[in-house]
């Protein structure tokens, strides 16, 4: 429970059933020498009433605490600081629309811990120093640390770190973390007694010397969509200057870092570095409709152990992918499985937002706006970047785009449902000139 | 650049096959005051190649008197374990570069940040 983000409590069960008769019984078969230790005389206790999907009155609740009075509690009440805890726990199912008058079912038990949900709150984007158009989501994170293995004097490393959420996270379990960047170089206050060093490199071209390195590495990698996959090098035949000396601020010029070679490049890079029984968490981005399992790339020396989906949109998703560091044994024969087509995976996503062939996808996009404009879908939100509404203008610009109407509604919707609460991310002004941009597109 | 980096570099330089360690050109070095943490420094110390530190250590200067071979007890000994802490975690160079052993290229380090990125027609 030190380490779950997952879940909330862990409590004793004392006693459960359908309804509170059921409870009561149940109580009273439980053995009574279970129970003594935690009523004796010299004891001080509170009971806490949770509810699920419903909220009690106080009356209510001290109605629920009076109604318990059948189990022999000797101590006395304390509610600032008692020795035990004991709960009710009262569901009352999932669906907000529905609520029923009794609970579904309810439980009674001692509290033993409470899980790490506080620290998705306290370690939310919203709170940094720095974010990026792909930090990644607390809970996520904390969730990647844990699969990681992330422990104590571990060295943890990100080659593809952007503003460092993962292992923002990671430090909170206490391991070392080196990062390396290619572009931006940050100051991360948060882990900044955790935190090894850094340094600009490529990540396509691994620095590190050929050694079990570290004990977990953990990554986001760039999609392309969001924030695009470049490495160092070019197609073009070179210039060097004259006298054969870069400035010293020349930034070398990139080229496109097709995402299959970045997951052949990653899966190689943690065969080589991560100690034995090491753990590489990332996520792969996928074209739903084209998905297999025989696409996830795999290598000889690391064992799949998880990989399960994210639905980002109705055809595209990311795979969360874990695996473990098997032998060293097959190092010498690299065989990868093909992730063909996910070089493909930007054009993919941008054409299939655009394209919508059948009539039932129409529809289910209309209704998927509406949802937007009424405020109950939320989740749309992080999807339409103003970077991602920036790319579909140039389409526009570049005459590769001629469904104008369909790409511009769903902007125009989502700018006014969003305008009454801008998140962390939103940069309304980008959004406004799309509206322009419509304007004069209509005009023409 | 703390000397642990250091440790873990080698050359990327196309063609280059003996590409470590890296030669370290300091202009200016900088002690910090890192926290010491025994656990972690017996743990990275099998992963090291350790003539490279104490040659890196030596070459800047904060040598002490770290021996040629490692300690058998090292896990054990917490003096040499400051000592190897102070080397690997505190010495850090601010300003200077790091040189390709085989192929002589320069990679400058700034405000103790190396950076190991190659020119495109060097890849």
């Amino acid at each position: 429970m030190t380490r779950s983000v997952c879940a909330k409590s862990a409590f004793e069960l004392w006693g459960h059933g359908r309804t509170h008769n059921e409870l009561k019984t149940s109580l009273l078969s439980y053995p009574a020498e279970n129970m003594s230790p935690f009523m004796q005389p010299d004891s001080t206790y509170r009971i806490n009433v949770y509810t699920f999907n419903k909220t009690l009155e106080f009356a209510e609740r001290i109605k629920r605490i009076d109604d318990m009075e059948y189990l022999p509690f000797e101590g006395t009440v304390s509610l600032k600081n008692p020795q035990h805890v004991f709960c009710l726990l009262e569901d009352y199912g999932t669906d907000p629309n529905n609520i029923p008058e009794n609970p579904d079912y309810v439980y009674f038990g001692r509290w033993i811990a409470d899980g790490q949900r506080e620290l998705i709150r306290s370690h939310s984007v919203k709170n940094r120093h720095f974010i990026g158009n792909t930090s990644m989501d607390a809970g996520l994170s904390f969730i990647m640390a844990n699969h990681a293995k992330v422990k104590q004097h571990d060295v943890v490393f990100d080659p593809f770190v952007g503003t460092g959420s993962l292992l923002v996270a990671c430090s909170q379990f206490g391991p070392m973390c080196v990062e390396q960047t290619s572009i931006t170089i940050l100051f991360m206050a948060e882990v900044e007694k955790l935190y090894l060093d850094v340094m600009v490199s490529d990540a396509s071209k691994p620095v590190w010397r050929k050694t079990p390195l570290f004990d977990a590495i953990i990554t986001d990698p760039p999609y392309g969509i969001r924030e695009s996959t470049r490495r160092t090098g070019s197609h073009k035949d070179i210039l060097k200057p004259c006298d054969g000396v870069y400035a010293e601020s020349h930034v070398p010029v990139s080229q496109a870092y097709h995402l299959s070679d970045i997951f052949k490049d990653l899966l190689s890079f943690s065969a080589h570095h991560l100690v034995l029984g090491g753990r590489l968490v990332y996520w792969l981005p996928v074209y739903r409709p084209d998905y297999s399992e025989e696409i996830v790339p795999l290598h000889p020396c690391l064992q799949l152990l998880s990989n399960c989906e994210q639905v980002l949109s109705s055809h595209t998703s990311r795979r969360y992918t874990l695996s473990g560091m098997d032998n060293q044994a097959h190092l010498l024969d690299p065989r990868f499985s093909p992730y063909e087509g996910h070089n493909a995976f930007r054009e993919k996503y941008f054409s299939g937002l655009n394209k919508r062939s059948n009539k039932e996808d129409t529809q289910s996009e209309k209704a998927l706006w509406m949802r937007v404009y009424e405020g109950q879908e939320t989740r749309l939100m992080q999807l339409i970047t103003p970077v991602l509404v920036k790319a579909l203008w140039m389409r526009v610009y570049e005459g590769q785009e001629t469904r104008l109407m369909q790409l511009i509604t769903p902007v125009l919707v989502v700018h006014s449902a969003a305008s009454d609460r801008p998140g962390p991310l939103w940069d309304g002004s980008m959004v406004r000139s799309c509206y322009c941009g419509w304007m004069s597109v209509t005009l023409r | 650049m703390k000397l642990l980096t250091h440790n873990m570099l080698t050359s990327h330089v196309k063609g280059v096959t003996k590409g470590y360690p890296l030669l370290i050109k300091a202009t200016e070095v900088k002690l910090n005051d890192v926290e010491f943490n025994p656990q972690f420094v017996s743990r990275m110390i099998p992963k090291l190649e350790w003539s490279a530190l104490v040659h890196a250590a030596e070459e800047l200067g904060h040598r002490q008197d770290l021996p040629d071979d490692l300690l058998p007890d090292y896990d054990t000994n917490e003096e040499f374990l400051k000592k190897v802490h102070r080397a690997l975690l505190e010495v850090e160079v601010m300003e200077g570069c790091l040189k390709c052993p085989e192929s002589g290229r320069e990679f400058p380090i700034s405000r103790g940040i190396p950076n190991m990125l190659l020119n495109e027609d060097e890849v």
